[in-house]
């Protein structure tokens, strides 16, 4: 570390903590992904997760992904609520055997030494419904804050996963905020630069909190977005269809092939921001939240077979 | 004789899990043990964060030799027969078996099977890796390269190696060979995750304890729950404070860490005007810390108490205040929602419920707030309660289900509803009445005495079960998800406690006439009462008092004056000690399986009064004047609802009956004269129930 400058350094800049990780994870071997082009409620939604975790073929991948949860906007004002953040996720499959030691090691190169450090791993057993998605794992907690989140999945998009996948979640502002010392998300340092030249992550963020808070609580057209809803969960299941080859001539004539599960899986992510941002505004009753959820599902249960019926999702 | 170590290592197993598992290691290991004929001497299982062990010692080197005689076929009998009783058997020709000669049946082939015993190890060898297979985590998992076969081992997180030697204190023992999913058992294992991280080569239970120790993992979980309770007690005393003593997070946090060290921080002082009850949840549930109280005051202090995993280099400053840093967060939110809940009335909350389905059957949580409201204000003057408060209490009790903090801590319910009628300006009872309506929540429980808050806790208890029962959603063997016997002895503790005189089927009629779904009303009411009996019966049973007395006292009839139950329960109990009382028990079964008998016989019954003019004995005319005057005396001390008087006037029945049987024969000759004496006999059975159905009582 000792070539890295300070500005660069986790402790001193949210882009060199960031940085610092992708060169982590790069070392042991994972492909380095940029975000994936649209909104989702969690890194686990890109398709380099949910899709990618299925079938037998090995995948190593890291990325950060920018995260949407509508509802937790605070207009800016709560210290540590935001409705966009960033997740840093890692995905390895199969899960290597020292996946914990890994993680542990990924902290040290944020700046975390577990000699001074109280590192916990605490049961959490992690699902996602609209997913189709369930494993087990922990919260991992340092010196009682809950960190990162460390699942080993066991079903994806209703598939059980062979071989089963890690995955890593680092919850990044708020593990920067320890690492840096600060109480506020805002006062994040975000070039590690210092007197005029310093950005802090509200000077990057702020604005966009309180104009996103305004939108979905107060103003996203709620017409429109149930109408984008039934648009996306229509596309996908037309993608889907499309997609499907019978006796495929890649596979000697017999065998059932997809073509087009990347395309439909994007509808299933919108379909899914779509449903938050309605949720977000309220107009969608308890009873009606269960049934979206279902739609969600089985979207992503349809792309999740269509996966394993591709190229890179399939044996072999 | 030698011993077993077994070690199962694994990534971090949910704590609360560890306690079952340990149990369920030592009972699967020595159960299979049993069933091989190893009787073992003694076992001890233990659980940390990152394994279960399990040391069993005395067990044999081998099994005992086994022989069995097994019977075959008649001598001569068809060849088949001969031929499967060869294979079975495994004797290669039937000149081998012995020849038993059998008087009745003629002659038999005998085969002398014997199994010589196998040695303890391989036994272990075989069980063990079965046992690990299909061990009885209450989830379980797949990871790694083995998952993408079918088949592959699972365990509650991945299990990394296993210890298994077997051998005699004296020698080096062996290794248990075997593998499970590629893991070959061995003798390694490893020490602290972050302290001692290194591998650690053990051979029996005693070194591999110590050398844990050494390696700074504290094996057994009783001995971790020591250390963290007495250097917390340690850590609040030399402050001058005192622990909130706390099993079941002590309990959760020994499942945390493999080497305890407990630490002390503080927060800000300005939180100590939150309530300490959200304190100490925000603490204890959020970060599983505990809380210190100043014992001058009874009040939270402001420090709080965490366990570490480990001794940090910085004798824990960094632990400290991250941990301080996350519960000022904490209860910073906390003091929010605190103070953002005092900002609205409740009574301004309550047109929400009008969107909130209690239950589907059951309508909204408005709808039973207004019929908890009605049936309170109906009960209050029986219960010696303010109708006006009452009304208001039960219009109050469950607003606080909408405020910040019940959402954000559901067990606080009702506690912050009488926090925040009392900031409202609320009268004391109302406000009290928000927390005590809930009560009691168990036979521990305390009952509330504050008559508002009975008649409100009964009015909710009552519609509770009324409307389950309405629906049909009665509790049935373990099932009980609406906690229904939980309200029920609610209800009966409620009465009795406070010596209440309250009909519980009017009640219940009228909370039933508020329901949107009617079921049966006559019905409904008596399987709901037969439903208070078997929940009184059981209660009677835990204190002692004999359940059958209240099936006695039921099988009257229109029994639903609780007290009134439980008062005849009790003088019957006491009479029924006395030898008065046993003997007229049993002067009034004999009467009755007596009649049961000739009804029987005779296919009718024997009721309606006996004719003066027909008694020829004595003994007769005597037992007809007592029965009148029990008769008399009983009913006028039961319409006093004297229960004492009602029995020690029964005990005069005694002498009478004991003499009628002693000298006069019911079954005369003379039929006009039987079917008298008949009914005299049935005359002594309609004079005990003025107390109880005798037939009921045991014994």
């Amino acid at each position: 570390m000792d070539a890295t400058p300070a500005h660069m350094r986790p402790e001193r800049s949210f882009q060199g903590f960031i940085l610092a990780l992708q060169r982590f994870w790069a070392e042991q071997g994972c492909v380095i992904l940029q975000p994936y082009d649209m909104e989702m409620g969690a890194g686990t939604f890109h398709p380099a997760t949910t899709l990618r975790a299925l079938g037998p073929k090995p995948w190593n991948a890291a990325y950060v992904q920018p995260s949407r949860r509508p509802k937790d906007g605070r207009y800016g004002e709560n210290p540590n609520r935001l409705q966009h953040y960033y997740q840093f996720q890692v995905i390895m499959k199969p899960s290597p055997p020292n996946l914990q030691d890994l993680y542990l090691k990924s902290l040290a190169a944020i700046g975390i030494d577990s000699s001074v450090h109280d590192i916990r791993f605490v049961e959490d057993d992690w699902e996602s419904p609209t997913l189709g998605a369930w494993g087990l794992g922990w919260e991992c907690w340092c010196d009682g804050m809950e960190v990162s989140q460390f699942t080993y999945f066991q079903q994806v998009a209703g598939v059980e996963c062979a071989p089963v996948s890690g995955e890593l979640t680092y919850g990044l502002e708020r593990l920067a905020m320890y690492v840096q010392g600060v109480d506020r998300v805002y006062d994040l340092n975000f070039n590690g630069r210092e007197g005029a030249e310093k950005v802090t992550y509200g000077d990057v963020f702020l604005q966009a909190e309180q104009e996103y808070s305004r939108h979905n609580f107060e103003h996203a057209d709620t017409a429109a977005l149930f109408e984008q809803f039934k648009m996306a969960e229509d596309a996908c299941r037309k993608y889907l269809a499309a997609g499907w080859q019978e006796n495929s001539k890649n596979l000697g004539g017999n065998q059932k092939e997809h073509l087009m599960a990347l395309p439909a899986y994007d509808q299933c992510i919108k379909a899914s921001h779509v449903f938050n941002l309605l949720d977000a505004r309220g107009v969608i009753s308890v009873t009606e939240r269960q049934s979206y959820i279902m739609r969600v599902r089985e979207l992503a249960k349809a792309c999740g077979e269509a996966w394993i019926h591709t190229e890179t999702g399939r044996a072999a | 004789m030698p011993d077993l170590l077994l070690e199962l290592f694994s990534e971090e197993i949910p704590a609360r899990m560890q306690a079952k598992a340990a149990d369920d290691l030592r009972r699967m290991v020595t159960d299979k043990l049993v069933a091989e004929g190893l009787v073992y001497e003694g076992a001890k299982a233990f659980a940390t964060p990152r394994r279960l062990a399990l040391t069993v010692h005395g067990i044999p080197l081998r099994q005992s030799d086994l022989k069995e005689e097994r019977r075959g076929p008649r001598v001569g009998g068809p060849d088949a027969a001969i031929q499967g009783f060869l294979k079975a058997t495994g004797l290669a020709r039937i000149e081998d078996a012995k020849i038993q000669s059998d008087p009745k049946k003629g002659d038999f082939y005998i085969a002398l099977i014997e199994k010589p015993g196998r040695a303890t190890i391989d036994v272990l060898a075989e069980i063990l890796p079965v046992i690990i297979r299909t061990f009885p985590w209450p989830k379980s998992m797949r990871w790694g390269a083995r998952s993408a076969k079918s088949g592959s081992l699972s365990w509650v997180r991945p299990l990394h190696s296993i210890i298994a030697t077997f051998g005699p204190e004296t020698e080096e023992p062996d290794v248990v060979g075997f593998s499970v999913d590629g893991i070959e058992a061995g003798q390694t294992t490893f020490g602290h995750r972050f302290m001692a991280p290194a591998a650690i080569s053990v051979r029996r239970f005693e070194d591999y304890e110590a050398k844990l120790k050494a390696a700074k993992v504290v094996l057994d979980p009783q001995a971790r729950k020591d250390i963290i309770l007495a250097d917390a007690k340690q850590l609040a005393f030399a402050q001058g404070f005192e622990l909130v003593e706390d099993q079941v997070l002590l309990d959760e946090v020994a499942g945390l860490v493999e080497w305890p060290v407990a630490l002390m921080g503080s927060f800000d002082e300005e939180f100590l005007s939150i309530p300490d009850e959200v304190i100490r949840a925000t603490i204890r549930n959020n970060q599983k810390c505990f809380v210190v109280r100043d014992p001058k005051t009874g009040k939270l202090a402001n420090k709080f108490i965490l366990t570490a995993n480990i001794e940090a280099t910085d004798g824990g400053k960094v632990i400290v205040a991250g941990n301080e840093r996350v519960i000022r967060a904490r209860l910073s939110d906390a003091k929010f929602f605190y103070e953002t809940d005092l900002k609205t009335k409740l009574e301004s909350r309550l047109p929400k419920f009008d969107q909130i389905v209690f239950h589907e059957k059951l309508g909204t949580q408005a709808a039973r707030i207004k019929r908890i409201e009605r049936l309170a204000a109906e009960i209050a003057p029986l219960v010696g309660a303010d109708v006006e408060k009452a009304k208001r209490a039960a219009h109050l009790a469950k607003a606080d289900l909408l405020t910040e903090v019940v959402g954000e801590f559901p067990e606080l319910q009702g506690l912050m509803g009488k926090y925040y009628a009392q900031a409202q300006g609320e009268d004391a009872s109302v406000a009290a009445a928000s927390e005590e309506h809930y009560k009691p929540q168990g036979p521990a429980d305390r009952v509330p005495n504050d008559p508002v808050s009975v008649a409100v806790a009964l009015a909710d208890k009552i519609d509770t079960l009324v409307g389950f029962w309405a629906i049909d959603e009665k509790p049935t063997g373990s099932k009980d998800p609406y906690a229904l016997r939980r309200a029920a002895l609610g209800a009966i503790r409620l009465i009795v406690d406070n010596t209440l005189r309250l009909p519980i089927l009017n009640a219940a009629k009228s909370a039933m006439a508020g329901l949107p779904e009617k079921g049966d009303d006559q019905k409904l009411a008596s399987d709901l009462l037969s439903f208070f009996a078997d929940r009184l019966k059981v209660q009677l049973r835990d204190q002692g008092a004999r359940h059958d007395l209240v099936d006695a006292v039921f099988s009257l009839g229109g029994q639903d004056d609780l007290l009134l139950v439980v008062r005849r329960v009790e003088a019957l109990g006491a009479f029924l000690d006395t030898d008065d009382g046993k003997n007229l028990l049993a002067g009034t079964k004999r009467a009755s399986n007596i009649l049961a008998i000739e009804e029987k016989k005779d296919k009718r019954t024997f009721d309606g009064a006996p004719d003066a003019g027909l008694y020829q004995l004595p003994e007769e005319k005597a037992l007809a004047k007592a029965i009148d005057q029990v008769k008399s005396e009983a009913g006028a001390a039961v319409a006093k609802e004297d229960f004492a008087t009602a029995m020690s006037a029964m005990a005069k029945l005694r002498p009478a009956v004991d003499a009628f049987f002693d000298k006069v024969k019911v079954n005369a000759d003379e039929p006009a004269v039987r079917e008298n004496r008949l009914r005299l006999l049935n005359e002594i059975r309609v004079a005990t129930r003025a107390v109880a159905d005798f037939s009921k009582i045991e014994g």
